[in-house]
Parts: structure tokens; C-alpha cells; sequence
């Protein structure tokens, strides 16, 4: 078990070493939401004027987006990082040495966990100097941040599946609008009880994304709902859950190919 | 001239069609951007002062349309850096006796590409029930003026693709795009925007073009004359910025 934390430790930290010597890896992932955030939550303003939209301040309901497409972005970085890994050869010479499976693959999500983080903190600290109030305080503040990782977590996992299924950095780039597709079908943009078309409502109520985004904006507009809370979190561990079943799957059949 | 424009067109869009990573982001953003305002925000059509006899599916596809017409002018940028960064560039430049055609070749595929995703959102939307107040004189006038938008897009990303020669520029070509595209009235009207976005918004080029195309396809239309000289002026601005950016390229050898 301890050589396990040692070899997760040393792949965690190479991956978040790696990000970070590569400013054009993580600079976009961080001022692309925010340039979103500031255009959008203006641009989007009116919908306030809605009768039963839940706030005045669009801000205040767009912020969880910010999060969720870090977190996104999150998956790009994991997934690339780890088929470059595989078009290398890394990942061949590595299964030369005693590192195990869960190790490589805990290990290599590091780096985006690491700047889903940073992310995550970065995007709080502008919506409370922009003036957002978070209705279930401080501890609600913190469980966002621990919600927003957990998510950078599950994507970047998903990320990592995705590497070792393709193979190849354009196979992971490739699946980013699928992905995105799933952010811009939730509701993002508007609560679902305001959606009006039939269609894209029952999209937004059957996409797992909707309800991460929902249990964020339930720490800041309303306080402490368990319903919304048990909803996010659930979908963000099974999504952990799954896609490291299928990562470590993939894996398996990857080393044994090679 | 003419021989390498349309020499160097039909390169490119074989391969773009022999490239469907190539071909898809760029077909796929203006779709999933079209399902997701027209499907998500269509309640904003309730808020007061909301004034657009079409629906909200047609007001949408008009910013969707000049989006993709843009986006796909930069995203024809990538594959000019990407050529130059490749040694091809070099090869066309040696090649080429009229160095200007380089840039109407890339140009015209531009133009072709950005036709069959228009064509494809075209017929999308009609399937999602978009209603059409315009007739068929303004129709056209609002998809030339879309076309003429791809045509900026493309100068743009070709002057910085021929000055940075690499792929890594792709986010000095997309980001001012991005931004000039979404500082203006996107999903409502520019009246119902409020502060410091409306100031920008009144200011922004694309409002112009965007409320020009709008009022087309309402059948009410407004700002026509305006759009169209600005939006021609930007061209002739940009194709400067294109010529010096492949002289250049030319200097850099």
C-alpha cells in the first residue's frame, strides 16, 4: 500500500510538473471560462426579467458553468498528457517497472486535478470580488471547491479513457465538442422549469452535467439543498467511478498489447 | 493569378475532404451553438421589450450563421499555418507566380467550406421550425453578408497565420474573433442590454452586421447600408493585413 501512495506520488507529480511547464496547456483552460463568465452573465443579464428565474444577479447563477467547463478542459489536458505518453512509448517502458496500474492512472490525473484546482479557486475568488454572496456561506464555499475538483477529477478521468482507448491526442481532441456538447444540452443557461422547449428540457433533465452544475448553484442561490447536493456529488463519484473502470480496462488491454 | 487561387482551392478543400478532423469542429460548433441557444434560451423572447416577429429560433440562427461564417475563416487559418509550418507554404511561394493568389486560393476554400455548413445549419434549423418573415432578395442579401464575413475572418487569421507561420498562433486568430462575436447583443436584442456591454456592443463592428442580418430575415429590414460598407470596408482593411503578412512570409523566405 505504501509503495502504492509512492508510485501514485512520483506519477502525480511529473503530471502536474508537466502541466505547469506548459503555459499553452493551462493558460486557455483558465481565461476561456472567465472571458465566458464576464460576456455571458452580461450578455444573458435580461433573463433576470424572467418571472421565476431564482436570481437577480446573472453572475451569481452562471458562476457553476465556469467550473464545469475548467473541468472539461481538465479532460483535454489528462487525456492528451497520456496519449502523448502512449505515442511515446512511455507508457510501454513504464510497464517495464514494477508501477502499477492504479498508480499510472490515479497518478496521471494529477496534473489536471492540480489545475482544476487552481481553477476552481481562481473562478471563487473573481465572484466574490465581482460581488456574488454565497447563500450557504463558508462552508458552502468549500464544498463548491471540493465539488469543482471532484468534477476536474471525473473528466480528467474520462480523459485518461478516452487517451488509452484512441491512442492519440487528435482522438482525444476530437471527442472535446462531444463532450462540450453535453455542457451546452444542460441547463447552463436557464433553470430547467424555465426551458420551454420540450425536447432540450427532457435532454437537460436526462444529462448527468445539469445536475453538477445545479448542486454549485444550490450553494450559492439557495444555501443547503441535500436533494441537489446528493444529486451532484452522486453523479460526480459514479462518473470517477466509471471512468475508472474503463480506463483501467483500457489499460489492461493496451499493456497486454503492447 | 486566377490559376493559383483555383489551383490552391482545390487542394485544400480535397483535403479537407480527405480530413474529417478537419472538417467536422468546424461544421459541429455553429450546430451544437444553434440546438443549444435556440433549444435553451428560447424563454428570452418573454423578457419585456423583446421585439422579434420571426421567433427566437430565427433570431438566433443569424448570430449562429455569422459565427460560423467567421469561425470558418479562422479555422481556414489554421490550415494556412499549418502548410507554412510544414515547408508547404515555402513550396507555394517558390511556385506561385502571382503570390496573391495564394491568399484569394485560400479564400475561395474558405468560401466553399463555410457554403456547406451554411447549408447544413440552413436546413437544421428549418427542421427546428425557424420561421422566415424575409423574402428571397433579402434572404440573399443576409447570407452574402454572412459570406462577406467568412471572407474577414479568413484575412484576418491569414495575416496572422503568414506572419506566425505555426499553429501555436491559433488563438491570436480565434480569441479577438470570439470575443468581437460575443460582445454583441448574442441572445437579445441591443436594447435589452444593459452597462458597460451595451456601450461596447453599440460600438462593436459585428452589431452592425448582426442587426443588418437580423432585420433580413425578419422581413424588416434596418441598418443595411451601414452593415454593408463596414463590412466591406473590413475587408479591404484586412486583405491588407493579409498582403503584408505574405510579404512577410515571403521576407522570412
Amino acid at each position: 500500500m505504501r509503495a502504492l501512495g509512492y508510485q501514485i506520488g512520483l506519477i502525480a507529480r511529473r503530471s502536474l510538473i508537466r502541466t505547469a511547464r506548459q503555459p499553452g496547456t493551462w493558460i486557455p483552460p483558465l481565461t476561456f471560462p472567465l472571458m465566458l463568465m464576464v460576456v455571458n452573465s452580461n450578455g444573458l443579464r435580461a433573463a433576470t426579467h424572467l418571472p421565476g428565474f431564482p436570481t437577480k444577479s446573472f453572475l451569481a447563477f452562471f458562476i457553476p458553468f465556469s467550473f464545469l467547463q475548467g473541468a472539461l478542459f481538465a479532460s483535454g489536458i489528462a487525456g492528451t498528457d497520456l496519449a502523448r505518453d502512449v505515442d511515446t512509448g512511455f507508457l510501454n517502458r513504464l510497464a517495464l517497472t514494477p508501477v502499477r496500474g492504479a498508480a499510472l492512472l490515479i497518478g496521471q490525473i494529477g496534473g489536471a486535478v492540480g489545475l482544476g484546482s487552481f481553477q476552481a479557486l481562481v473562478y471563487l475568488a473573481i465572484a466574490l470580488l465581482a460581488g456574488v454572496h454565497i447563500a450557504a456561506g463558508a462552508g458552502g464555499a468549500l464544498l463548491i471547491l471540493v465539488l469543482a475538483v471532484l468534477v476536474a477529477t471525473g473528466f480528467g478521468t474520462l480523459g485518461l479513457f478516452i487517451a488509452l482507448k484512441t491512442g492519440s491526442g487528435e482522438g482525444v481532441q476530437s471527442t472535446f465538442p462531444l463532450l462540450f456538447f453535453l455542457l451546452l444540452i444542460s441547463s447552463m443557461n436557464l433553470p430547467r422549469n424555465l426551458i420551454e422547449v420540450g425536447w432540450f428540457r427532457v435532454l437537460a433533465t436526462l444529462n448527468p452535467v445539469s445536475y453538477m452544475i445545479e448542486a454549485i448553484r444550490s450553494l450559492v442561490l439557495v444555501g443547503w439543498d441535500a436533494q441537489a447536493l446528493a444529486l451532484g456529488f452522486g453523479f460526480t463519484l459514479a462518473l470517477i467511478g466509471i471512468s475508472l473502470l474503463l480506463a483501467a480496462r483500457q489499460l489492461r488491454i493496451r499493456m497486454a498489447r503492447t | 493569378m486566377i490559376d493559383v487561387a483555383f489551383g490552391l482551392a482545390r487542394r485544400q478543400i480535397t483535403v479537407l475532404f480527405k480530413n474529417p478532423s478537419l472538417f467536422l469542429p468546424p461544421m459541429l460548433f455553429p450546430l451544437m451553438n444553434f440546438m443549444a441557444f435556440a433549444g435553451g434560451l428560447s424563454r428570452l423572447r418573454h423578457v419585456p421589450g423583446f421585439e422579434f416577429r420571426s421567433g427566437y429560433t430565427a433570431f438566433t440562427f443569424v448570430f449562429v450563421l455569422l459565427q460560423s461564417a467567421m469561425f470558418g475563416g479562422v479555422f481556414a487559418g489554421f490550415g494556412i499555418a499549418r502548410d507554412f509550418e510544414y515547408g508547404f507554404g515555402r513550396r507555394l511561394l517558390v511556385s506561385a507566380p502571382h503570390r496573391s493568389g495564394i491568399i484569394v486560393g485560400y479564400a475561395i476554400s474558405a468560401m466553399a467550406r463555410w457554403a456547406l455548413i451554411a447549408g447544413v445549419l440552413t436546413v437544421v434549423a428549418l427542421a427546428f421550425g425557424m420561421r422566415i418573415g424575409g423574402n428571397g432578395v433579402e434572404l440573399f442579401g443576409m447570407y452574402g453578408l454572412a459570406l462577406i464575413a467568412n471572407v474577414i475572418g479568413l484575412l484576418w487569421a491569414c495575416g496572422v497565420a503568414m506572419r506566425f507561420r505555426s499553429v501555436q498562433a491559433g488563438p491570436l486568430m480565434q480569441t479577438p474573433v470570439f470575443l468581437l462575436l460575443f460582445l454583441s447583443p448574442v441572445y437579445v436584442p441591443l436594447a435589452l442590454l444593459q452597462g458597460w456591454i451595451h456601450a461596447v456592443a453599440r460600438l462593436n463592428p459585428v452589431t452592425l452586421l448582426l442587426e443588418a442580418g437580423r432585420g433580413l430575415i425578419d422581413g424588416r429590414p434596418t441598418e443595411l447600408a451601414g452593415a454593408f460598407v463596414v463590412a466591406i470596408g473590413l475587408v479591404l482593411l484586412f486583405a491588407v493585413w493579409a498582403r503584408t503578412g505574405l510579404a512577410r512570409a515571403e521576407r522570412a523566405g
